[in-house]
Formats: C-alpha cells, sequence, structure tokens
C-alpha cells in the first residue's frame, strides 16, 4: 500500500550538482529540493543556518494549499511562487509534478535572473527524476535492506 | 509515501492525526514534543488561530533511532478538527503513511466523532487510499471526564475493524506514547511487507 520514493547515491549526486549549478549561476543564499510530501530531499547553499526540516513541511503544505486553489479555479497549477522580502525572497517552482524547487536569494541577485536559471535547473532534474521515480518502483537491483528487518529490530526502537 | 534515502541512510514517515474538532490532537503532538529529548526532535509548528485552534496543521518531526543501520525520521501532522477545513484536511492526507484517529469520549461529541471518522475514510478514498489497508490505530481521548462513554460503546461505534486502541489522556500523557509508538511500529511492518 506504501509508495516509497527512494533515493539512492547516484541520483542524489546528480541533483546535488544541479542544485550547486544552480546556487552558484543564480547568485542564491540556498536551493532546496523538498519532495510534494514535505520532506527535504537535496541542498545547496548556505543552509546551516536554515530550518531546513521546517522549511520544507510548510513550504510543502503552502505549495498543497496553492495547488488546492488552482483546482477550484479549474487550473491545473500554479507552476510557481514567488515572495518578496526585505532581506530574503523565495522562489518556489515544482519540477517534473514531483518535486518542489526552493530557491532562496537576497540583493546579490534578482527575480529574472532565478527564473531564467531556474528553467535550466528544472530541464537538467526532469530527467534524474524519472530515473529516481523508476528505480523506486523496480529496486535498485538489490535486495531491500526493509526486507530483512525483524520484529526485534522494530521492538528495540521503543525500548525507553 | 514513505521517502528513503539510501545514500543519507534515512528513513521518512509521515503520520497524520485525525479526528474532530477539539479532541487532543494538537495536545497529543505538543505532549511529545514536551517529553522528547532536544536531540530526537524538530521545531515543533503550529499554523492556528488567534485562539489557538488549528487553521492548516500542526506538525513535529521525530527522530526514534535506527534501524539496520537508517534514522527513521517520523513527520507527525495534525489535520483541523472544524468541519469547515476539509479542503486543507484533504491536502494533509497526502502522501500519508500511518493515521492516527482520535476519538473524544465525551457523549456529547459522539456525532462529532462519527462524522469525522466517515470523513477521514472519504478524504482517504479521494486521495486513492484504503483506511482498511492503511497502518492506522485510534486514541479515545479525555477518558478523565465524568461524562466520558464506556470503552465497549466508543469500540463499537469507532473502531468496527477492531484496529489496536488506546485510552488517553492527552494533557496528562496518558496513552499517547502508547498510540504514537503503536502507529509507528504498524508504519515500520507495512515498509517491510512493501520492501
Amino acid at each position: 500500500m506504501i509508495q516509497q520514493l527512494v533515493m539512492y547515491e547516484e541520483e542524489l549526486q546528480k541533483l546535488t550538482h544541479i542544485c550547486e549549478t544552480l546556487h552558484r549561476d543564480s547568485n542564491a543564499k540556498a536551493v532546496l529540493v523538498i519532495d510534494k510530501n514535505g520532506q527535504s530531499m537535496v541542498q545547496a547553499g548556505d543552509v546551516d543556518e536554515l530550518d531546513v526540516t521546517s522549511l520544507s513541511s510548510l513550504t510543502a503544505g503552502n505549495v498543497a494549499a496553492t495547488g488546492g486553489i488552482a483546482s477550484l479555479l479549474a487550473e491545473k497549477e500554479f507552476a510557481g511562487q514567488f515572495l518578496e522580502g526585505e532581506k530574503v525572497s523565495y522562489h518556489v517552482s515544482i519540477v517534473g509534478q514531483r518535486v518542489i524547487l526552493v530557491v532562496l536569494f537576497d540583493e546579490r541577485s534578482s527575480l529574472g535572473l532565478v527564473r531564467l536559471r531556474v528553467r535550466k535547473a528544472t530541464a537538467d532534474m526532469v530527467g534524474v527524476l524519472e530515473t529516481m521515480v523508476k528505480k523506486s518502483q523496480t529496486g535498485n537491483g538489490q535486495p531491500s535492506v526493509f526486507s530483512e528487518i525483524t520484529d526485534d529490530d522494530i521492538d528495540n526502537l521503543f525500548n525507553d | 509515501m514513505s521517502f528513503i534515502n539510501y545514500s543519507s541512510r534515512e528513513i521518512n514517515c509521515k503520520i497524520v492525526y485525525y479526528g474532530p474538532g477539539l479532541c487532543g490532537k494538537t495536545t497529543n503532538l505538543q505532549y511529545i514534543y514536551n517529553k522528547t529529548n532536544p536531540e530526537a526532535k524538530g521545531k515543533m509548528i503550529s499554523l492556528a488561530t488567534e485562539t489557538e485552534r488549528t487553521l492548516f496543521f500542526d506538525f513535529l518531526p521525530l527522530s526514534l533511532g535506527e534501524i539496520r543501520g537508517f534514522k527513521t525520521r517520523f513527520h507527525l501532522y495534525t489535520v483541523p478538527g472544524q468541519v469547515f477545513y476539509d479542503a486543507s484536511r484533504k491536502l494533509i492526507l497526502k502522501g500519508v503513511d500511518g493515521v492516527v484517529y482520535v476519538g473524544d469520549s465525551q457523549m456529547e461529541r459522539m456525532e462529532a466523532n462519527i462524522e469525522s471518522l466517515d470523513n477521514l475514510r472519504q478524504n482517504l478514498q479521494e486521495q486513492g487510499y484504503d483506511l482498511d489497508k492503511l497502518p492506522y490505530v485510534v486514541q479515545y481521548n479525555k477518558r478523565d471526564l465524568p461524562n466520558a462513554i464506556p470503552m465497549a460503546e466508543l469500540e463499537e461505534a469507532l473502531n468496527p475493524t477492531k484496529v489496536p486502541s488506546y485510552e488517553a489522556v492527552a494533557p496528562k500523557g496518558v496513552g499517547v506514547f502508547d498510540t504514537l509508538k503503536a502507529v509507528a511500529k504498524l508504519v515500520l511492518t507495512e515498509l517491510r511487507k512493501g520492501g
């Protein structure tokens, strides 16, 4: 019943490389890739000061709410969102209907530049995500570590 | 939908607390937050109205330790219980791995309990889920109140499929961690089946 999204090393490296390139080329503060359920997948840039977990959850909630508004207005989706702050601005776009790409930037960049670079990064990311989804469904040719989990393993998690 | 990161060796799962307005969903999360070690939890986020009614959701990220070298992280969400927030409830159910239904034990909330449970089943169906196939537990909250209905009656009305159920007094923590552990175990067991 549970559908899994699985990230293997190869896809992580590719996505990280795309995010690092986007971070550099757009003069951004940070770049985040988040799955639509609010789980953080990849980050690049100055993320040490950020609460990435909270940011991911709120962004996913925001995107879900925006998607809900879109369907009420008979739109397929609103592909992007831009929030302008005094010091930091926040650009959100949806990639391959699957994940959310967030770019945080300040006065060193501009909305125009971010949009331009996001377009390129999105194109690069779509193929990697397709591979990731395919591998999630079929496995990586290796038995899943989770098939070996025992009841004891699960019980041990809850031993206070 | 669980997210497994082989690279950072993490499992991420989403658990949603569902139930009628004022049944104690947020109180469950607050108790868990207050009683968990700082290193095992992230910030608790509550998107609430000025009167502290949940407007969109509460969110609490929790680490439960390692299993076969993988860090297990559970993202706990509550839904807004009030009837008119149905659009928000549907959104929060997306990608859910396990559900806790929190019922209110008070006699006068029975109708709201039943309505909320029907709403849960229907909203899950709309997202392509079947409540009977999901990791799912029931919690009967407010067991300490004088107008609490006997357990047998609650079970008959709210737990026809006889999933694991727990009595609770959420502000005091009674039953809170038992409920969480039960649903987390079911989620991990389901993950094993899927693996």
